[in-house]
Formats: structure tokens, C-alpha cells, sequence
């Protein structure tokens, strides 16, 4: 690499690090998250023990590295944990007033923002996510949801479910790992704002930052037993969507895991919420502001390494424009930084798991063999950790798996469409319907297709906004409920 | 023991994020409830309404710009500070109101709640007075409430913080700004509100406090045409009669003194705000 | 537009693809003028706002930013356009501009510096021998509010008195009514008038206010033969921000791709501090790469902004902070 400061001439200054897009390393602190060694169980306000003395470790999928031991749940921590919550339920929780539980939720939400970069630090050695996305975009709204339900735990009046709503009782909350304090500030918050007591499972490859949430609500004082946090594996989710004092299940997970679920809990008289699977289509039409557009589609299925259920994982562009969008694209993706997430430059960070890699290398080894003609980055890859590069399909077709399934990753498909009406038909062609996005600058055609998506969410001109006050949810295979809102009350209200 | 001399609190007006005192020079004694002297509050005049009101409008712009959230932080912020300056403001409630220490401690915090409950309004409002219109023909169509701009709040005379909270923080939490005209014989808690506002991130201009004779600055309050709505918790029926003549001069929104007690009424929100439904096409 | 055929992008031309054998078309008329910048995409503002914050958040440390600012000082259009200018004021500038710190000579000069026309012959005296190049403003800078033939005689007078480089202003008062021939056909007289000197064209962005604006007059401009776009003259409120410099940057890259002509971009007024000249350079960094890394295209008008980068630059040596009064004042 050419020295820098002795040769002035423009020529060495245009080859410098800033002038090939290489920047100097500028990590984050690991040292800030203040790990500890092994985490025991949040069960009625204290850390404890697992009974079963099980245990697991937790890693850091960009380095492989052990960042900390884990408590497996068993069933009978689960049914301590249930016991604690319906304890607290009937106790302390359904006798405090609205305008009390509205404090402490603000409370939680105020002290999540003055450990915010704690959090995020902690986020993404868990997760392997860019720490400027963590920073961001999943602490603040994580903070932004407790804020929110806590205005409307003394008002719940007003929020359109009759004159005084009651809380179900005890919720089971099972959350992923792809955004995990925003998952569990998107369950506790509208759980806890309504009355409910609360029995959290986060997931098993992600769990630090619920835990360190834990420690956030002794420090809010949070009464014991009000939320209980019970770490652990799928059999652990399963003794708490099978355990008979839960009297609400909610679920955001993979469609397959949904579908038993709901299975198990048909018969049972828990109510159910699932925020599923997805296979989001990002319908170009050929007006749209192209430089906007390319990063909206970028940001669509490579924000959070793909790991996004509401994912514009399927691109289907107007074929008059085709041609020059895919050129824009492949360009800007080529542009993508690639890797340690604890730069505070890295776009695109790890893969959450070796599970997650290798279906991902499987689907994408299929789009191959289906004849889709692939793109991928030339970026260089990590040695050490779960890394897959960002890659395009063009020349997909519907029949195509890649059109169909679920990829989970950093994996576009491009298909294209000629009139409005094939686009909407293409992409209600899916069992899915959680989020599409809309391009264009004719809003009578976006709002026309918009109308016409099957889907909760649609995005138009911009791409995976989130925000406490809108509504967030799937319709047919991508789940049933709404997280966000005063819709998001319903879920935890007896109406 | 040696006595030591107190520093006395001198309480001026808020006018756009600063204290003045009155550009009159005026000044009029405000006693407690018993009848002792508690200090000389400045004696508000028209000119200071017309610089409030410059300043009002200024701000509202700003204000309204933020996000729903961020308004709702602001108002949260509010509450922080009025709960870590209870004391004080107990203190005053007491002697101003000439109640005993329980029942000041109650009306302070219930006060604080108050702030507390307008504060998570700030990003719910246009869900519940807003929505999506289901028109006949193709068009999008959806209601919005908007902020009316800058609103006159003479507040109540006899409750000194509970009472200029609930009239004061509900026109902010919807997005407008604010002059108060604090009340006549009980104005230091709300001055001291107002001092708190200033560590709240509160731009300066959106809540503007004027202490004073109520009967000579309410009038030019209902009359001055660049404010939007009017407040008449603070007037007796019959000169809210006289001040609401005034306001129609401008097509004011007028709110009356209310007489239900409403527990949780958002008719304080309702009052400030104006719908606005816009209508888009649908079609390819 | 052309189609360049699919293939896989290797590293080295992540930025841009220039061609090399089309031609800047030739305008005959409105109409088909028109018609061209029909063709443009519009801009989502948000969007394009949403991308700089983003930009914003590049973490530039180390040997990348000690790059960055040398950079930034080469990229200094060094300037002074007041009334009250004098020719002790530009011997002042002028010295300064050659070099910016006494004390430290590996400093690199600026660009250039950027004066009014009557001051220019003064300036080239001051700085003869040396590599910084002298720009005047022209064509009734900053208004542009003058006949056509005294606004080239201003020009024609700046370049006779040894000016390298001329900033004009477009008509925007013929933009916004919509009489985009004549703005293009003022930039192609003043281009012609201008002889060697390199022509920068100042859009003022600050009073076209649209992005979708600036981008059909960054075509005009260029279309009508400009080396350079440049933002604003520093005289009105609203002068360079870093939205505008990404669409202008946008249009530059799209037209090298179009045309295979390369045009730099100016940001001017309002650039005060290190950190701002560095979000800059970023934006142009990922949104045309490595080509546009040079003072030959790319070029920031300021006057206090070089005190700050000298500042920063002896910090990242120092590692202290510093005291404003290290540097002269000029």
C-alpha cells in the first residue's frame, strides 16, 4: 500500500486508503459489554441456577470464539418460571395501577438508552451484526417500543377495545435471533403495558442481551416475577408453549416452527400470535428514483445480512429497466464492506450460526443448478467465523426454489414483470404475505399496488422502516397478530 | 448560632426561553394563602403578551417539527424534573394553596402524573382521532390532526399546579405552543414549572409563562389575532363570556370551562387540534 | 443510456464504468433539450437524505484520515469575495494559499484561490511560480442578474487578466420560469469566451431548492460543456449540504457513463470544519470512487474550513487538542 504523507502528487492521493474505499480499521470495545463468565437464569427477580445444572455456550459467530456460559432451561425451571409470573400476576401486577406500570416502563425504557452502547456492543458480539446497525437501529427502537407502550398503560380506554380492557394473564414469549432485545422489547413492552406478567425465551444462539435486560429491569425495579427470563434450546420453547398456566403464546419464528405451535396449542385455550416467515417482494416500477431505489433494494435484503423475515428477498423489476438496474445493482453491491462487525465501517456482518450457513449454501448451490445466473461479491471473507458473501440471482422465474423458499440471507433473486397487474400477481404468488415494498415516483400506482399486495407491510420508496407506532405483522403463511401500535395492544388484551 | 441571610428567588416571566422581568417595570406582591409575603412577581403587560405571542409562533414551527416521540421525550423530561425538584415545588403548593403537607405532596405528585399521562399522548393522538377514510371511488383518503399553532391558557385561579398542568401540558402534547397566563394570586408553581421546562430540552418559545392581573391581560389575550385558540379555565362564567365575544373577532377556538369532571378525557387534546383528510388516486 | 453487458464486477471497477466511445450529443433546441432531461429519474428526498446519514456514520481514523485531510487542503478553491477585498487582503490569501502553515512544510498548497475579476491580476502576481491556480467569479457574480454581453465582458476581462479558472452563475430566475434553452445557451457563450481557462459552473443550489432540480441542472450544465458543477456562491442562506453534493455527484457519474465526458464537482459555502470536508469526501468516495479523488475534480470553496484541517492534521500529529491561534488568521 502507498505510504501516505510524503508524496503529495495527486495521483498518490487519488490511490490512497480513501481514494480505493479502504478505510482503517475503527473497531468498537468489546471490553464496554462487560461480559460475564456464566449466566444463570431471570426467575422471580433473581439470577439463578438451572435445576438440571445444564448448560451451554454461546459464541461469537464472526470469530467463533466463546463469549459466555449459558443456562439450559429444563421443564421444571419453566414451571417456576410460569409459577413466578401468575404469582406476580395475581399478586402485585393486576393491582397496579396503569399510570404505575406506565413508570416502569419508562423507567426501562429510559435506562436501556443510558446503557445503550453497552447493549449494542453486547448485540453484536452475540449476534454478529454490524455494531452501526446495533447502535442504530436495534437499541434506539428497542428503547423507542418501551417508550411507547408506556403511554398507553394508563389509556388503554382509548385505544379502541372498549371502556376498560383487561390483560390476558401470563404471556410465554418466544423470540429470534436476529434482532434480539428488539424482539424482546417488541414482546414485554405491549405485554407489560396491558397488565400482563411475562415468561421470555430468547434464543438459544443470541440470549446476552435479554440477559443483561434482566439486570435493566432490577435496576428499574421491576417487582419479582413480573417478566422471568428462561434461556435454553427448542425444548425449553417447548415446555413453555406446552406448560397449562400460560394463558398466552407469542411466537416470532420460522414458519415451520410456527405451524407446530399452533398445532400444540390449538386444542389448549391459550390465545396465539405468530410473526412468521416471508419471501417479501421489491416491485420496481420503471419511473422509480433510481439511485434511491438501488439502495432501497440493497437495504432491503442485505440489512442485517438478510437475516430479516420481512426481507425484499425477491426483486421483480419493470423488464423495461431491467438491464441497467441489475448493472446499478451489482455495482453498489460490489461496494458492500464485508466483515468484522465490530468495525464501525462494516456494512454487512456475519452469519449468525454454522445451521444458518449451511442452508443458506445449499439453497443458493440450487439457484445455481436451477440456471439463474449468479453475482457475487468479490469481497474477501473472514478465516474464522459464519461469512457469506453478498450474492444475486438474475434471471430467476416463480418455479424457481429460490423464488419460493426462504433463504434467510444475503441472497437476492431478480425476476421481471411487464404491467402492473404481473407484478401484484407475482407477488401475491407466494403462500407467504408479510412486507413488499413499492417503488415509484406515481403515487396513484403505488397506492393501486399497495391495495393489491397481500401483505401487513408495505414500504413505499424506502424499504425495513420500522417504528413502535406503525403496525408490524404477516397475513396467511407469515403469521397472524400485530406487533406495534395500538393494534399491538390486542394481542394481550382479553377482547 | 448565627442566622444565615437567605438569597431570595426574584420570579420573572418566561418569554421565548429567557426570564425577564416585565417591560413595564411593573411589579405586584404575591402573598400566601395566609397572607405573608412570598415576593414581588413581575406585573405582566400587553407588550409582553405581543413579544410571547412572536416568540410562540416562532417555536411552533420548530416544535411541530420534531418527531411525535421526540415531543413525548420532552414532556417525560419535564416530569424527571418537577419529580426531583418535588420538594420545592410542595412547598410553594402549600403555602400558595394553604393546604397541609399531605395534601400538597398528593397534588404535586398527582400533578407530576398528569405530565407523566400527557407525555405518552404525543405519539398516539392522531391514532385515535386520526384514520384512514373508507370514501366512495378510488382514493386514499385519511384524517390527520394537526397541531390549531398558538393557544392562550388563562389557567384556573385556585389550583396552582395540578390545575396549570392539566390546561397547559395537553395544547403542548398536541403540538402547539403555549402562553399562560399563570394564576393572579398563585403564581409561583407555575413559575417554577417553567424554570424547569428550560432543563427539558424544550425549545424556547413553545411555552411561554406570563404572571400578572388576570382581568387586565386576559382580554388582550382573547383579542390578539395572531393566536389560534384560547383557554377560559382560569375566568368566572360571565367574563368568559366577554372574552369569548373578543376571541370570535378572530375565529379563536374557544374552550369553556368544563364543568364534568371527565377522569381521563382527552377533551383538552380535541380542542387544539384541526383534521385535515387529504385524498390521493388509486389507479395504474 | 447504453447497455454494457452483464458480467462479474471485479474490485478494480467498483466505481465507474466510463465509456470511452460516445460523444456529448448536440443540442439544437429547447425541445429536445427538454426531452433529454425527460429521461432523468426523479429523486426521492428522503432516500437521498437517508444515504448521506448513513455516510455520516463512516468512522475515518488514523493514516485514512491524516489521507483525508492532505486531500482536503490540495482540494481548497482558497477564497475571498467581499466588497471590502483589497490587494493587501489577496497578497494575504495568496500567501497563505501557497502555504498554508510555515511552520510545516509537508503541508501541501490548495487548489486555488477564488477572487473577483478586478483582483485577479493582483493574485497571479502574488502567486507566480507557484502550482495554485487563480479563479474569478464571473458573469455579475452572485446574482447573475445582467444582460448577457455584460455578463461575458465580465468574464472576457477576467480571463485577459490571467484567470486559470472561471466560476460562473446560471440565470436562475430563466431556470425557475422555466427557459432552460437560454441557461443552457448563456453556459455554451460563456464556455466558448473562456478560451483555456476551465470552467466551473455555479448552480446555486440554495435557490433551486428541489433535488430533482438540481439534477436536471447539473445536465444542462454539463451538457452545455462545464468542467465543473459547483453548488452555490457562499451569498445566500442555503449553500452546499451534502444531499445536493450526492446528486450532483450522482449526475457527474451518470453522465461519465453516458458520454464518457468527466466533469468535477465544487461544494461551496457554508464547509467549516475537517469533519464536514471529510463526510465529503466520503460521499464522493463511494458515489464515483477513486477517479473523482483529485483537486482536477473535485474541490471544496471555503475560507476558515483550511484552519480547521490544519488544525486536525496537527492533532492527529500531536495528539492534543489545539489552539485556534497556531495558525494565521488570514
Amino acid at each position: 500500500m502507498n505510504s501516505v504523507g510524503t508524496d503529495m502528487t495527486e495521483n498518490n492521493l487519488a490511490n490512497s486508503k480513501l481514494g480505493s474505499l479502504q478505510y482503517d480499521p475503527a473497531p468498537e470495545s468489546a471490553a464496554i459489554a462487560k461480559l460475564k463468565s456464566s449466566y444463570g437464569l431471570f426467575i422471580n427477580g433473581k439470577f439463578t441456577d438451572p435445576s438440571k445444572h445444564e448448560q451451554f455456550e454461546t459464541i461469537n459467530p464472526a470469530t467463533e470464539k466463546r463469549l459466555a456460559t449459558i443456562s439450559q432451561g429444563s421443564t421444571s425451571d419453566i414451571d417456576k418460571a410460569v409459577k413466578a409470573a401468575r404469582k406476580a400476576y395475581d399478586n402485585v401486577w393486576s393491582k397496579t395501577t396503569g399510570a404505575e406500570r406506565a413508570k416502569y416502563l419508562y423507567r426501562i425504557a429510559r435506562i436501556i438508552q443510558e446503557r445503550s452502547r453497552e447493549l449494542a456492543v453486547v448485540e453484536t458480539l452475540d449476534n454478529g451484526k454490524p455494531i452501526r446497525e446495533s447502535r442504530d437501529v436495534d437499541i434506539p427502537l428497542a428503547a423507542a417500543h418501551f417508550f411507547y407502550y408506556a403511554g398507553w398503560a394508563d389509556k388503554l380506554e382509548h385505544a379502541g377495545f372498549g371502556n376498560a380492557p383487561k390483560p390476558i394473564g401470563v404471556a410465554g414469549q418466544i423470540i429470534p435471533w436476529n434482532f434480539p432485545l428488539m424482539m424482546a422489547a417488541w414482546k414485554l413492552a405491549p405485554a407489560l403495558a396491558a397488565g400482563n406478567t411475562c415468561v421470555l425465551k430468547p434464543a438459544e444462539t443470541t440470549p446476552l442481551s435479554a440477559l443483561l435486560l434482566g439486570e435493566i429491569l432490577q435496576q428499574a425495579g421491576l417487582p419479582d416475577g413480573v417478566v422471568n427470563i428462561v434461556t435454553g434450546d427448542g425444548a425449553t420453547g417447548s415446555a413453555l408453549v406446552d406448560h397449562p398456566g400460560v394463558d398466552k403464546i407469542a411466537f416470532t419464528g420460522s414458519t415451520g416452527v410456527g405451524r407446530l405451535i399452533q398445532q400444540r396449542v390449538a386444542t389448549s385455550h391459550k390465545r396465539l400470535t405468530l410473526e412468521l416467515g416471508g419471501k417479501g417482494a421489491n416491485i420496481v416500477y420503471e419511473d422509480a428514483p433510481i439511485d434511491e431505489m438501488i439502495e432501497g433494494i440493497i437495504d432491503g435484503i442485505f440489512f442485517n445480512q438478510g437475516h430479516v423475515c420481512c426481507a425484499g428477498s425477491r426483486l421483480l423489476v419493470q423488464e423495461s429497466i431491467a438491464d441497467d438496474v441489475l448493472r446499478r445493482l451489482v455495482r453498489r453491491v460490489e461496494q458492500l464492506r464485508v466483515g468484522d462487525p465490530m468495525d464501525k465501517n462494516t456494512d454487512i456482518g456475519a452469519i449468525n450460526s454454522a445451521d444458518q450457513l449451511k442452508r443458506i449454501k445449499e439453497l443458493v448451490a440450487y439457484g445455481e443448478q436451477e440456471g439463474a445466473t449468479r453475482y457475487t461479491s468479490s469481497c474477501e471473507l473472514p478465516k474464522k467465523g459464519f461469512w457469506f458473501a453478498p450474492t444475486v440471482f438474475a434471471d430467476v422465474s416463480q418455479s424457481h426454489r429460490i423464488a419460493r423458499e426462504e433463504i434467510f440471507g444475503p441472497v437476492l433473486s431478480v425476476l421481471t414483470f411487464r404491467t402492473p397487474e404481473e407484478a401484484i400477481t407475482k407477488a401475491n404468488n407466494t403462500n407467504y404475505g408479510l412486507a413488499c415494498g413499492v417503488w415509484s415516483e406515481k403515487g396513484s400506482r403505488t397506492l393501486w399496488t399497495a391495495e393489491r399486495l397481500r401483505a401487513g407491510v408495505v414500504w413505499a420508496n424506502t424499504y425495513n422502516k420500522f417504528d413502535p407506532t406503525s403496525p408490524f405483522g404477516g397475513t396467511r403463511e407469515s403469521g397472524f397478530g400485530r406487533e406495534g401500535g395500538k393494534h399491538g395492544l390486542e394481542a394481550y388484551l382479553n377482547v | 448560632m448565627s442566622d444565615r441571610l437567605e438569597v431570595r428567588k426574584t420570579y420573572k416571566l418566561l418569554i421565548n426561553g429567557a426570564f425577564p422581568r416585565s417591560e413595564s417595570g411593573r411589579s405586584y406582591e404575591v402573598t400566601s394563602a395566609k397572607g405573608e409575603f412570598l415576593a414581588n412577581a413581575a406585573q405582566g403587560s400587553r407588550k409582553d403578551l405581543r413579544d410571547a405571542v412572536v416568540a410562540a409562533r416562532a417555536a411552533q414551527a420548530k416544535w411541530w417539527s420534531l418527531s411525535a416521540y421526540n415531543r413525548g421525550q420532552v414532556i417525560y423530561r419535564l416530569a424527571e424534573m418537577a419529580e426531583s425538584r418535588s420538594d420545592e415545588l410542595v412547598e410553594f403548593v402549600k403555602l400558595s394553596e394553604g393546604v397541609n403537607s399531605e395534601k400538597a405532596k398528593a397534588s404535586v405528585a398527582k400533578a407530576i402524573d398528569r405530565i407523566v399521562w400527557y407525555a405518552g399522548w404525543t405519539d398516539k393522538i392522531s391514532q385515535v382521532l386520526g384514520g384512514a377514510n373508507p370514501v366512495s371511488g378510488p382514493f386514499y383518503n385519511f384524517s390527520v390532526p394537526k397541531p390549531s399553532g398558538v393557544i392562550g391558557v388563562i389557567t384556573p385561579q385556585d389550583s396552582s399546579l395540578e390545575g396549570f398542568v392539566e390546561c397547559v401540558i395537553a395544547p403542548l402534547a398536541a403540538g402547539n405552543s403555549v402562553i399562560a397566563l399563570a394564576s393572579e394570586k398563585r403564581p409561583i408553581p407555575a413559575v417554577l414549572l417553567g424554570e424547569m421546562t428550560e432543563t427539558s430540552d424544550f425549545p424556547a418559545g413553545v411555552l411561554n409563562i406570563i404572571t400578572g392581573i388576570t382581568s387586565e391581560l386576559a382580554p388582550e389575550l382573547a383579542s390578539h389575532e395572531d393566536i389560534d385558540g384560547i383557554d377560559l379555565e382560569g375566568v368566572s362564567a360571565s367574563f368568559a363570556d366577554e372574552l369569548a365575544f373578543r376571541a370570535a373577532g378572530s375565529i379563536k377556538r374557544v374552550l369553556r370551562p368544563s364543568k364534568k369532571n371527565q377522569k381521563n378525557s382527552i377533551h383538552r387534546l380535541r380542542a387544539f387540534v384541526e383534521t385535515s383528510t387529504v385524498w390521493h388516486t388509486i389507479g395504474q | 443510456m447504453s447497455t454494457a453487458p452483464l458480467r462479474l464486477v471485479t474490485p478494480e471497477d467498483h466505481s465507474v464504468v466510463i465509456q470511452t466511445s460516445s460523444q456529448v450529443p448536440r443540442i439544437e433546441s429547447e425541445t429536445q433539450l427538454r426531452s433529454i432531461l425527460a429521461t432523468l429519474s426523479g429523486v426521492d428526498s428522503v432516500g437521498a437524505e437517508a444515504r448521506v446519514a448513513k455516510l455520516a456514520t463512516r468512522s475515518i481514523k488514523k493514516s485514512t484520515k491524516m489521507a483525508a485531510l492532505d486531500l482536503a487542503i490540495s482540494m481548497v478553491d482558497l477564497t475571498t469575495l467581499e466588497g471590502a477585498d483589497t490587494p493587501g487582503k489577496v497578497t494575504s490569501l495568496c500567501t497563505k494559499a501557497m502555504r498554508p502553515s510555515p511552520m510545516d512544510l509537508s503541508v501541501p498548497s490548495v487548489a486555488a484561490v477564488c477572487v473577483y475579476p478586478d483582483l485577479v491580476a493582483h493574485a497571479r502576481a502574488v502567486l507566480k511560480g507557484s502550482s495554485v491556480a487563480v479563479a474569478a467569479v464571473a458573469t455579475s457574480f452572485p446574482s447573475g442578474r445582467a444582460s448577457l454581453n455584460v455578463k461575458l465582458m465580465d468574464v472576457r476581462e477576467a480571463v485577459a487578466n490571467g484567470a486559470d479558472e472561471i466560476d460562473m452563475v446560471i440565470d436562475r430566475g430563466a431556470f425557475l420560469s422555466g427557459r432552460i434553452g437560454q441557461v443552457y445557451e448563456e453556459i455554451v457563450a460563456v464556455k466558448q469566451v473562456c478560451g483555456n481557462a476551465h470552467l466551473k459552473v455555479i448552480l446555486e443550489t440554495g435557490e433551486l431548492v428541489t433535488y430533482d432540480n438540481v439534477r436536471k441542472a447539473s445536465w444542462i450544465a454539463m451538457l452545455a460543456g462545464a468542467d465543473f458543477i459547483k453548488t452555490s456562491t457562499g451569498k445566500v442562506p442555503v449553500a452546499a449540504t451534502q444531499p445536493v453534493a450526492l446528486v450532483m455527484l450522482e449526475a457527474v457519474r451518470d453522465f461519465a457513463e453516458t458520454t464518457g465526458q468527466i466533469v468535477g464537482v465544487k461544494v461551496a459555502g457554508g464547509i467549516r470544519t475537517a469533519k464536514d470536508a471529510i463526510r465529503y469526501l466520503v460521499i464522493v468516495n463511494e458515489t464515483v470512487g477513486s477517479t473523482w479523488m483529485t483537486p482536477d475534480l473535485f474541490r471544496f470553496g471555503a475560507s476558515s474550513l483550511l484552519n480547521d484541517l490544519l488544525m486536525q492534521r496537527l492533532k492527529q500529529q500531536r495528539g492534543t487538542y489545539i489552539r485556534p491561534d497556531e495558525f494565521s488568521g488570514d
